[in-house]
């Protein structure tokens, strides 16, 4: 069923009730060309760039608990192409490019909203440092502006600028940058993929994988053994858990990334603000509430939870910046588990095990990469080899001496 | 002065009237009311707006769960946007105002969008508005976004403060209804630390707004008197208007207090308190909240919880109708027609969806079992309802119950799931609890007083007992068992229009049906969809008849469905609150060098620098530039002397027999054969072989260091060789001690320096080239008998010295070395001097060792031993860390003099594009040399070395500059070191 | 979180700065013939267990002890907690 304005008239002039489900419900047949282990948002792409792009359509998505219940269903929504270093930027630069076609080629609304992203500074180092990024923004392609004090705070006439700590001098803009509607992502790609003939199949968890020789060969789920020529796993999150699995070591850690959201508000701030030197970002919704998030808590885990410090800290941090948000009110907290890597950068790569992919490592940027992960991956899935903005996605990196360290925090996954 | 729909009873001081706004119009009321009592006494019904179709809104409950009356409090900064009017505690001077409405609040003009919800139903905004594709940003999303959000922020400064406050209790009990008032007493009686919090402003919960009696007496009655007995209780503390949002780890709970929210102003004291209690036990008794049932028009002003009704009256005396109706499903719903007509209120129908025999009788009361409402009428507010016999009622206000949901969230925080009772149609704690929680009375799916009582005593006295004190409880208090006999009922089925489930995100039933047919099945998925409890109220009174519905949807039973997560917090809290001080100022700690006050006195303009403040640099009358003062400050220091506080260099005190041996693996290059009285620079590296600080070590002593470190590092190399020292050596004799604090630090450079130190340092010192030359270190006395340490060692390419003194001497020895170099023109010069000559040198400071940089980028591969066991020595050896033709730090100048350089800028060949592809390096700093008389720059850049002489592009293009610059050495000063060793 | 410290009784978590996994205590020895991978494997392949992780906290506001905390990653409940030092020196290490 093709959306339009059409499309809406004529179903709300006969009762909303011609609606057709956006995905099929289907059973897991036994033998897959390729199975994509994960139906959160980079898995769901995947499997439509396999589809879309390369014409593989014997492609199965197994998802342990409904279609977007990955971190595609809880992250404060925002995309950007605002890094730093080559093994990166083109990569996120690629994604930014693909999500500005994206509602068109899905012929879904996933609201991608770019009302820019601002990243603050408050010295002199830190305006040099954004200078410094936002050429390496400019030569990738990308999109940056050095906006001074008077300039910014035509944009941001709230900020807090005389803060006694934290005197803001500046920013560095993407305009490009922004937010996009997070479900609405993994169900568009959901749609898509289903209906180019991908089985997307839920309530389906992946137990083991069925290693030969070192050849792997399937998977065994809740839903019995898949047979698959191609296996490719895509859990951020749980990459640690899932690969285990299969007795592979990553350069991952577990951690978790509290979000929160207040009530919501009649429109307050424009785009995206990070606030670098506290810990905080911030966007508000197209419902109105002030979605903003801070550092991980720090410590491994599996529950998808944080604590009271972590929440302060980055409050803390919002009211530094942005004192008129102390009248609003928080209204949900929740944890999204994530893969924070050995250097802050993920992996798109093969495995030691031959028919074993192997997708992860997102730390606090899995969102924004969605549609350039599935894109690269269906990428390396399909033609065996990586996609030449995710080279250095490898997992061999470290052993090479060839880490991608946007922070500068070396081997310490709760710094990143 | 009462309001013309106020009764006789309840628990408001008519002695006292209380003048209150609301949208401008003045009202009164009394203390006990809140703002939502007092808008019913006044006969106000319409309050607000819904979120998508913008219908009129009335109050619907009278707590914390309220979808509907949402009101912006108070005016100008103080604003407060979304604030319940059920919770709001009624003062004098209150000012409210609706929200959510253009035009008025009765002529809304986005009405509109109710008379298009065919086209709005559920998702509609992902299937359309992608045509043009530039229209989003321009047209579509600011419309929706203008019209959806609810009350609107200030946009200025929050003013109020806001406090923190840390308790410790062997039992925390969440909630002081009958069941969390008897756990309190039983705990209390026996000697416990206890801490009994509630969210309202009365405890008692629902015994005061029910006529029950507990122990033969009026519940409110007995309510007060068990609150006296607690307060009297030395190691009972009582929190009230105080709701425990969150729990956390280890029995750790968050509870908001709001201290000064029902007065007119906070008069400058903490607004709320964040209160982080620290619990060994705790008894969840936080009730359970009505929920209503579906059917068309089941959304107009006047139509209302009837635990809600009835609470209006028993403890606010305001009848919410004069014609008031029920429709029930259960018994407790014909509490409220009982306690209507004793009040004196008429109750014109009860409506029961059970086919059964009356549940009682109501006098005066049309009775119709098995009943339905399918419609309703009235545009501002209820006129009539019309029932599936097609029989129209006038009424104003009709009472809805379609049963109780247990207030399970608190159990469900650390990823715990309700489980579906059927007895009581209702979701109670599953597994999964918080450690140390336990459940008591509705909270637990126990509906009745008694069992209430009973559960809550019976849980203080386990919980007790768990912890090993002995109960002395007693008996706990008596009630009748009321009856709470229930049959699931959620959805008027032969409605006419449309049947509501989310009152404040208009979700209707219809729209969960619909989220079933395009396959949004599973719980997260309707509520993500549909936007079902999503709104203010987490949908606290509607989520359980959606899941119903999507049940009977799938075929699956209401268990199977299950419920999406219970997050926190409980109830909203302010930003603020989680910020309590940490504003403004105060936001993070603020360090003071020594000489701190001598600076500010001399108007030094100050920068933050790993939480120090330190002095950028101290501006001169007729100065009117930056760059005239530090010019001079550098040109002082370089023709004479100059002294800048170093203080916040790290520095740590390293002593015992294997020191030496500790800091030649904790140091990239050898330091076990450092001679006493000498000093060494040394680089670290991390265990991936990373450079991550510098600095300088003296050894004191043949068993005694002391090392400086960066400041921004000083934490963590502390942190490391405190790892290093417990976790991979613990057999060698070395201890670590910070003492940043405990050293004021100077350099004091230039040629004059030696001069200058003569006249400080007491004369029985010699400082002479010869009896201390550059790098010699010593202990010394300075004006007459202050111990010091004194260091020979240059950061500025000068002959210069580093002098410490114990931190209290520390000002005192600023103004003494000011004194004494006075002769000489000495000069205090501030960070932007001191980075100016260290770029001068070429020496790599934060902007070069970020993190990412190695000793071969640094040109210091030789200094990183092979034959040693240091950190990171191995890992630094991996081969594309060792590549030919990386990146070398070098020095850049300009190829016209006059230009200015940029830190920041990307070095491109010249002619080529540019794209990442020729990305050949960037500029880490810059400044203006005024010994060389233009600017000068580092930065890295590939193959630097070989490329001495050859000219590169300096692209700056966010800056819209593109500057020719020649690659140098980085030591662009004196590159042999004569200055320093002179 | 709340942290039961050898010495000094329950101590809020915020007193301290996590590092991770307690095998970085096992530091490879140099001399090995395959130290770097050994070096490689030691600071990045680390153990991510959902459910007891042994790991490292530095008590950074408080005593300056390194300490190995047991605790279950899936519900945060603490169940040992040691002095690095202890751990490390039953471990083998020495100097």
């Amino acid at each position: 069923m093709r959306y339009s304005v059409l499309q809406i008239l004529r179903q709300g002039l006969t009762g909303n009730r011609g609606w057709k489900p956006v995905w099929r419900e289907p059973d897991p047949k036994p033998h897959y060309d390729i199975v994509i282990v994960g139906g959160g948002g980079h898995g769901l792409a995947t499997a439509y760039y396999l589809a879309a792009v390369h014409g593989l359509t014997d492609v199965a998505v197994l998802e342990k608990g409904w279609l977007g219940s990955g971190n595609v269903g809880r992250n404060t929504t925002i995309v950007r192409s605002n890094y730093l270093l080559p093994g990166n930027q083109p990569f996120y630069e690629l994604s930014m490019r693909l999500w500005e076609g994206l509602e068109q080629e899905l012929n879904y609304n996933a609201m991608v909203s770019q009302r820019g992203i601002i990243n603050l500074y408050h010295s002199d180092a830190q305006r040099d440092a954004a200078a410094r990024r936002g050429n390496a923004m400019i030569l990738s392609g990308a999109d940056a502006v050095l906006l001074g004090r008077d300039a910014l705070r035509e944009k941001c006439p709230f900020l807090d600028f005389d803060n006694e700590r934290f005197p803001i001098m500046g920013g560095l803009w993407q305009p490009r940058g922004g937010t996009v509607r997070h479900d609405a992502v993994a169900w568009g790609y959901a749609r898509g993929a289903d209906r180019r003939g991908v089985d997307l199949i839920q309530n389906c968890e992946v137990t083991g994988f069925d290693i030969a020789n070192g050849v792997c060969r399937g998977v065994e789920t809740s839903c019995g053994a898949i047979r698959a020529n191609r296996v490719a796993v895509c859990v951020a999150g749980s990459s640690g858990r899932v690969m285990g699995h299969a007795g592979l070591r990553l350069p991952i850690e577990s951690h978790v990334l509290q979000a929160f959201v207040t009530e919501g508000l009649k429109p307050a701030i424009p785009g995206v603000i990070t606030f670098g030197a506290g810990h905080f970002y911030v966007s508000q919704s197209d419902k109105g509430g002030l979605v903003f998030g801070g550092d991980i808590d720090g410590y491994n885990t599996y529950a998808q939870r944080g604590n009271l410090p972590t929440l302060e800290d980055v409050c803390e941090g919002g009211m530094a910046v942005m004192p008129m948000i102390g009248r609003a009110r928080v209204l949900r907290i929740w944890g999204g588990l994530v893969d924070m890597s050995m250097d802050g950068s993920p992996f798109i790569d093969r495995t030691p095990v031959e028919g074993l992919y192997f997708n992860g490592g997102w730390n606090y940027g899995g969102f924004k990469a969605t549609p350039a992960s599935g894109y690269c991956y269906a990428h390396l899935i399909a033609t065996g080899a990586p996609h030449p903005v995710a080279t250095g996605m490898r997992l061999d990196r470290f052993e090479r001496g060839a880490p991608i360290d946007e922070k500068g925090a070396g081997a310490q996954p709760n710094l990143h | 002065m009462n309001g013309p729909f106020r009764l006789d009873g309840g628990l408001i001081d008519r002695a006292r009237a209380l003048a209150f706004r609301f949208d401008g119009r003045p009202l009164t009321g009394h203390p006990g009311d809140t703002l939502a009592s007092a808008l019913l006494a006044n006969g106000v019904r319409l309050v607000g707006r819904s979120f998508k179709y913008h219908r009129p809104r009335g109050i619907f409950t009278a707590g914390s769960e309220e979808p509907n009356a949402l009101v912006e409090l108070r005016s100008g900064a103080l604003r407060e946007p979304n604030t319940r009017a059920t919770v709001a505690e009624l003062f004098d001077g209150l000012e409210a105002s609706s929200q959510n409405h253009r035009g008025s609040l009765r002529r809304d003009l986005l009405a509109v969008n109710d008379l298009i919800a065919p086209f709005l139903s559920a998702g509609f905004y992902y299937k359309t508005f992608m045509w043009p594709k530039s229209f989003w940003e321009r047209v579509y999303e600011p419309a929706i976004r203008a019209s959806a959000g609810l009350g609107r922020l200030s946009g200025e400064a929050d003013p109020d403060c806001y406090d923190k406050g840390f308790l410790h209790c062997d039992l925390l009990v969440i909630g002081a209804g009958p069941a969390g008032l008897a756990a309190a007493l039983a705990a209390g009686r026996s000697g416990a630390r206890v801490i009994l919090a509630d969210e309202d402003f009365v405890m008692g919960g629902r015994l005061n707004a029910e006529t029950h009696e507990v122990n033969g007496r009026s519940g409110a009655d007995w309510c007060a008197e068990a609150v006296g007995e607690l307060a009297s209780m030395d190691r009972v503390r009582l929190l009230l208007r105080t709701t425990v949002t969150g729990a956390w780890d280890h029995g750790i709970y968050g509870a908001l207090e709001r201290r000064t929210d029902h007065l007119a102003g906070s008069g400058g004291k903490p607004r709320q308190i964040l209160w982080r209690i620290y619990s060994k036990r705790a008894v969840l008794a936080a009730g359970a909240t009505e929920r209503p049932i579906a059917f068309g028009g089941n959304d107009r002003p006047g139509i209302m919880l009837a635990g809600a009704v009835r609470a209006y009256a028993n403890r606010f005396a305001v009848g919410a109708g004069r014609h008031v109706g029920l429709f029930t499903n259960n018994d407790d719903g014909w509490r409220t027609a009982a306690d209507l007509a004793r009040k004196g209120v008429p109750v014109a129908a009860v409506i029961d969806a059970r086919d059964q025999e009356p549940v009682a009788e109501v006098p005066g009361a049309r009775i119709v079992m098995g009943g339905r409402v399918t419609a309703t009428r009235g545009r501002h507010g209820l006129r009539g309802v019309t029932l599936a016999t097609g029989e129209r009622l006038a009424l104003d206000c009709l009472a809805v119950s379609g049963g109780w949901s247990p207030n399970v969230h608190l159990t469900c925080h650390h990823g715990g799931r309700p489980v579906w009772r059927d007895g009581i149609a209702a979701f109670v704690p599953g597994d999964g609890l918080p450690g140390g929680m336990s459940v008591a009375g509705a909270a637990g799916g126990s509906f009745t007083t008694a069992a209430a009582l009973a559960e809550g005593h019976g849980a203080a006295v386990e919980a007790l007992d768990g912890l090993g004190l002995s109960a002395a409880a007693g008996e706990p208090p008596g009630a009748s068992d009321e009856s709470v006999e229930v049959s699931p009922f959620w959805h008027v089925a032969e409605s006419r229009g449309r049947a509501w489930l989310d009152l404040q995100n208009d979700v209707t039933v219809k729209d969960v049906v619909q989220a079933h047919s395009e396959g949004f099945r599973s719980v997260e998925h309707l509520k993500r969809y549909t936007t079902l409890g999503m709104a203010t109220d987490q949908g606290k009174t509607a989520n359980v008849a959606a899941l119903a519905i999507m049940a009977g949807q799938t075929g699956n039973s209401i268990a199977e469905t299950g419920t999406t997560m219970f997050r926190p917090p409980y109830t909203p809290v302010p930003v603020a609150a989680f910020a309590g001080r940490s504003r403004g100022r105060e936001f993070r700690p603020t360090r003071l060098t020594p000489s701190h006050d001598w600076a500010e006195a001399r108007g030094a303009v100050f920068v933050e620098a790993g939480l120090w403040l330190r002095a950028q640099w101290f501006p001169r009358p007729g100065e009117t530039r930056w760059r005239q003062s530090v010019d001079r400050e550098v040109q002082q220091t370089r023709g004479s002397v100059g002294i800048c506080d170093v203080t916040t260099l790290g520095k740590i005190d390293i002593q015992g027999r294997d020191a030496g041996e500790f800091l030649n693996r904790i140091y990239a290059n050898g330091f076990a054969t450092l001679a006493v009285g000498k000093v060494r620079y040394g680089l670290m590296l991390r265990e991936d072989g990373i450079a991550y600080d510098d600095g300088t070590t003296a050894r004191l002593g043949e068993n005694h260091f002391v090392m400086t470190t960066t400041t921004v590092n000083a934490v963590l190399v502390f942190r490391n060789m405190e790892f290093a020292r417990q976790c991979l050596w613990p057999g060698l004799d070395v201890h670590l001690i910070s003492v940043t604090e405990q050293w004021a630090q100077f350099a004091v450079a230039g040629p004059n320096s030696r001069a200058l130190l003569r006249k400080v340092v007491d004369p029985e010192h010699d400082i002479s080239n010869e009896a201390f030359p550059f790098m010699a270190c010593g202990e010394v006395g300075v004006c007459g008998g202050t111990p010091a340490r004194l260091f020979r060692i240059s950061f500025s390419g000068e002959l210069a010295y580093e002098i410490a003194v114990p931190a209290r001497y520390g000002e005192a020895l600023m103004e003494a070395l000011m004194a004494a170099g006075g002769e000489f023109g000495a000069v205090a010069y501030g960070t932007e001097a001191l980075g100016v000559m260290r770029i001068e040198k070429g020496h790599a400071a934060a902007n070069e060792l970020n993190g990412q940089t190695t000793a071969r980028m640094l040109g210091m591969q030789r200094m990183v031993s092979k034959k040693k066991d240091c950190i990171g020595n191995i890992l630094s050896e991996r081969p594309e860390m060792n590549r030919e033709g990386g990146l070398e730090m070098m020095g850049f100048r300009p190829v016209d003099r006059s230009e200015p350089l940029a830190a920041g800028a990307h070095f491109l060949a010249p002619g080529r594009e540019a794209v990442t592809e020729n990305d050949e390096g960037w500029m880490t700093s810059v400044a203006w040399s005024p010994e060389l008389g233009h600017s000068i720059g580092l930065g890295f850049i590939r193959n630097g070395h070989a490329r001495i002489g050859e000219t590169v592009r300096a692209w700056d293009g966010v800056r819209g500059r593109d500057v020719a610059v020649e690659i140098v050495s980085a030591h662009f000063l004196d590159p042999d070191g004569e200055r320093l060793r002179g | 979180m709340l942290i039961d410290h050898p010495l000094l009784g329950p101590r809020d978590a915020q007193e301290f700065v996590v590092l991770g996994d307690a095998g970085l205590i096992d530091r490879p020895d140099r001399q090995a013939g395959d130290a770097a991978r050994r070096f490689h494997e030691y600071l990045h392949l680390r153990n991510n267990p959902a459910g007891e992780h042994r790991e490292l906290w530095f008590h950074e506001q408080g005593d300056r002890s390194w300490l190995v905390v047991t605790r279950d990653t899936l519900t945060h409940e603490i169940l040992r907690v040691e002095l690095a030092r202890d751990v490390a020196v039953a471990r083998g290490r020495d100097r």
